[in-house]
């Protein structure tokens, strides 16, 4: 074959020759063909098809009662024990070995007594007590507003969250998942790959105030799982947090309601606007807990919009007495 | 000596050895420079203890800023031992020495003329005069050609964020950096430049060895090739470094020290050391003294022609946002040196190497760009690892002020577009901005209004407003304003702490 090519066209070929180039060249003919056939689309590009992931649901098996434990007090570790014990105990919500994320509020670059973001001592309550189920792992993650390095060292919540034994984990920009949330307003969003593969999440937000929907509890708490062009959602703030609302169903809540920032939030930044509650409030009922907590920013919850519509779509109660709850101080 | 009789311990391995330690630290403080990881490191170190950074500066700023003086360890020893740093020391000369070993397909014979000196190699030093001219005169370009802050910018801006790509190990989210691509292809280029001769850029253009060379030229310790002993056999030609004629007359200047010719030598005729009674002669630095002086001559006549353009200096610029604890502009140009320091600490990518923005004498110097991220209100790492104080080391406290006392460090003022900002042009919800001021009281004040929509009814809509006295110029609501593309709110530079001319408002 080599050689053959080597000669003028002047030079015959002989029939064996011939025979070889004539198949040599059918050969490449049938395989551009081949690549033609195979790659003909209609797109310009090629895409791999994206995944789109669900949400899992995350809720405790059986029913829970009482659904709200309030505690007033002054240790977060006894607090938060003692509220969690009063609905059945740590082991009713996690299972040895199952993988927990928990989901503080760590939105902004703001010392612990600025009261910005969770209450450092209240995380590591939680990391305390979530151990004591055996989880095979405990990972502590937010999406962060401000540089999240700077937000997870200031607020004290690495530090909080890794010396009780937990891995704190900020997501990269390949982190991010689309996960159809299914909401009225939010359909598909990235979603942070921790939340995806989680087998039970625990939410603990704080109490604060925020301008556009007059405070951020719970509910609001669920922006911190979306990347993508999350400043949109407040252009319609009430449907996004009841739509985050009902696609992330939580095992277990634990209001930080230890301090509270009342006003300039949801950054804060002035101690004149921190004011103390020494209170906890853990349950299964997000709407709840918010309804008690919009009372200590002196909100009328009934006035909300998304919390209308959260019970509404059965996420809950805006009547927290009617939920089933217990107040107590330890 | 014969081959055979090889001896471990010689200068030349000495020698590879802090040239790998070196490099290891230089790599290691690129590693370390961000909020997570500096703890405390000396990560500036190579740029405070640069020679020409001391000099230049010092020609600029008439100081010996902070850690400057580390130069001295440097300065003093290359008067003695001559030209040492660019190849036991220097992390862009050892680079440079390693990656010319490289090249495939050089035949070992070549390296003989590879390694002999040539006229070209004199450029440096005209490089040298225009640059030292061009500060004398008070415009600090060392930066440029700097071999320090070259690498430290050719590899905050370029290499680390291509090396990074995908796998997140030096950074938390991808870096951007305007202009990455022309950083990075001039620092290809220069490693590309080795294919020409070996360490082309050390022996033909760089102005701190320019600077080191003659600085050596009355050291004591040299090469000394005893000419009895020597056959001319030119074999210490095959590893020379810095192309300076070890077989011949010894051209001081170029010589890195590195040894090797010592090794290389199988007459043992080359030793280190001080002048003995058969040592040959050494030639002289070799430059066209008139070619020296119009060198100068141009570059100082560049400076009225750049001090006549316009630039942030002569004209408040609004794109020129510089970081918190910058020196006026003026003092700026005359200590950044375009190291990219602070654009390595920066936790959220807001610092960028500018390129006309400032005009040319602040090309890749840092400016704010806020689509790309913002500047933390509590912040101050730039100003911990700026080399040369051109952004100033602040307190966290220095920095956000105290309320009814100190005001916080101000970068600029926020400014609505009302065309495209959603509450105002559109009717529709928004205030991202207000939310993420992080000021307190919030510089970002709203007022509900009531609102016509174009059916004619009616509803209550928050309407931003920035309060100028309160805005710092951080330029989060820039960076998080929905309207991706060009904010609908964005900062310049107006207001800026560091300036008593770029203000607008009175009693201010």
């Amino acid at each position: 074959m080599t050689s053959s090519l080597r000669k003028t066209e002047q030079d015959m070929l002989d029939r064996r020759q011939f025979m070889k180039r004539a198949a040599g060249l059918c050969a490449g003919a049938a395989g551009a063909a081949g690549v033609s056939w195979i790659a003909s689309s209609d797109a310009p590009v090629r895409h791999a098809a994206e995944k789109i992931y669900t949400l899992p649901t995350f809720g405790a098996e059986g029913t829970i009662h009482p659904r709200l434990a309030i505690v007033h007090g002054a240790d977060p570790v006894t607090m938060v024990k003692a509220a969690v014990d009063r609905m059945g105990g740590i082991t009713r919500f996690i299972k040895p070995g199952e993988k927990v994320v928990i989901k503080p509020n760590v939105a902004w670059d703001r010392l612990p007594e600025q009261a910005a973001n969770t209450n450092p001592l209240v995380v590591a309550a939680v990391v305390q007590l979530v151990m004591e189920a055996r989880p095979s792992s405990v990972v502590v993650t937010d999406v962060s507003l401000n540089d999240p390095l700077r937000c997870f060292d200031r607020s004290g919540i690495r530090q909080a969250a890794e010396q009780a034994g937990a891995k704190v984990w900020i997501p990269g920009a390949n982190d991010f998942r689309s996960a159809n949330l299914d909401g009225e307003l939010l359909k598909v969003w990235p979603v942070s790959r921790a939340f995806l593969e989680a087998d039970r999440v625990i939410n603990i937000p704080m109490v604060k105030h925020h301008s556009l929907c007059g405070s951020s509890l719970a509910q609001k708490n669920w922006y911190g799982i979306l990347g993508g062009r999350r400043n949109q959602l407040h252009q319609n703030i009430h449907t996004s947090i009841a739509d985050l609302a009902g696609a992330m169903r939580p095992t277990l809540t634990v209001m930080d309601a230890t301090r509270s920032l009342m006003a300039n939030g949801p950054t804060g930044g002035s101690l004149n606007d921190v004011k103390v509650f020494d209170t906890i409030i853990a349950g299964t009922d997000e709407v709840a807990i918010d309804s008690y907590s919009m009372g200590l920013l002196g909100a009328d919850p009934a006035t909300v919009e998304f919390m209308e519509m959260s019970q509404k779509r059965g996420l809950g109660v805006i009547d927290w007495r009617s939920a089933g709850f217990v107040e107590f101080s330890v | 000596m014969s081959k055979d009789k090889r001896e471990p311990v010689t200068l030349k391995n000495i020698r590879r050895i802090w040239s790998v330690f070196f490099v290891a630290l230089f790599l290691f403080f690129f590693f370390s420079a961000d909020f997570s990881r500096m703890k405390g490191y000396q990560v500036g170190l190579f740029l405070q203890a640069d020679p020409l950074v001391w000099l230049a500066g010092l020609l600029t700023g008439w100081t010996v800023y902070t850690g400057m003086a580390l130069a001295l360890f440097i300065i003093v020893p290359t008067l003695f031992l001559g030209r040492f740093f660019c190849s036991w020391i220097c992390p862009l000369g050892i680079m440079n020495q390693w990656i010319s070993r490289l090249w495939p397909g050089r035949r070992r014979a070549e390296d003989y003329s590879m390694n002999e000196y040539r006229p070209l190699f004199r450029l440096k030093y005209y490089i040298l005069a225009a640059l030292l001219a061009l500060a004398a005169m008070g415009s600090l370009q060392i930066g440029l050609l700097d071999p320090i802050a070259l690498i430290h910018r050719s590899f905050i801006i370029s290499v680390g964020p291509a090396a990074d790509l995908g796998l997140g190990v030096i950074y938390q989210r991808p870096q951007l950096f305007l202009g990455g691509a022309l950083i990075g292809a001039l620092f290809i280029a220069l490693i590309l430049a080795n294919r020409h001769s070996p360490r082309f850029w050390c022996r033909a253009l760089c102005p701190l060895g320019a600077m080191l060379g003659v600085i050596s030229l009355g050291s004591v310790y040299r090469i000394r090739r005893d000419v009895d002993k020597c056959t001319d056999c030119n074999k210490c030609l095959r590893g020379c470094q810095g192309a300076c004629d070890p077989q011949g007359a010894l051209r001081i200047a170029e010589c890195h020290v590195c040894m090797n010719c010592i090794d290389d030598c199988p007459e043992d005729a080359l030793t280190f050391g001080v002048p003995e009674e058969r040592s040959s002669i050494h030639a002289p630095l070799d430059v066209n003294r008139r070619r020296l002086m119009e060198t100068a001559v141009a570059a100082a006549a560049l400076y009225p022609i750049m001090k006549s353009s316009l630039t942030g200096e002569t004209t408040a610029q609004a794109a020129v946002i510089r970081p918190p604890g910058s020196l006026a502009e003026p003092d700026f140009l005359r200590r950044c040196i375009k190291c990219a320091m602070c654009m390595r600490a920066c936790p959220t990518n807001v610092l960028q190497p500018a390129l006309l923005e400032a005009g040319f004498e602040g090309l890749w110097t840092p400016v704010l760009i806020n689509q790309i991220g913002w500047c933390e209100s509590h912040c101050v790492m730039c100003g911990q690892v700026c080399p040369t104080g051109a952004i100033m080391p602040l307190t966290v406290q220095q920095r956000a002020g105290t309320p009814g006392k100190a005001p916080p460090m101000k970068l600029g003022t926020a400014f609505y577009d009302r065309g495209r900002c959603l509450p105002w042009a559109m009717n529709v919800e928004c205030i991202v901005c207000e939310e993420v001021c992080p000021t307190s009281p919030k510089a970002i004040w709203f007022e509900v209004k009531e609102i016509t929509n174009r059916d004619g009814s009616t509803r209550k809509l928050k309407m931003p407003y920035v309060d100028p006295k309160l805005c710092i110029g951080c330029g989060i609501c820039e960076n998080k304003c929905p309207v991706r593309d060009k904010a609908a709110i964005r900062v310049t530079s107006v207001g800026e702490t560091r300036s008593k001319t770029n203000q607008m408002l009175l009693g201010k």
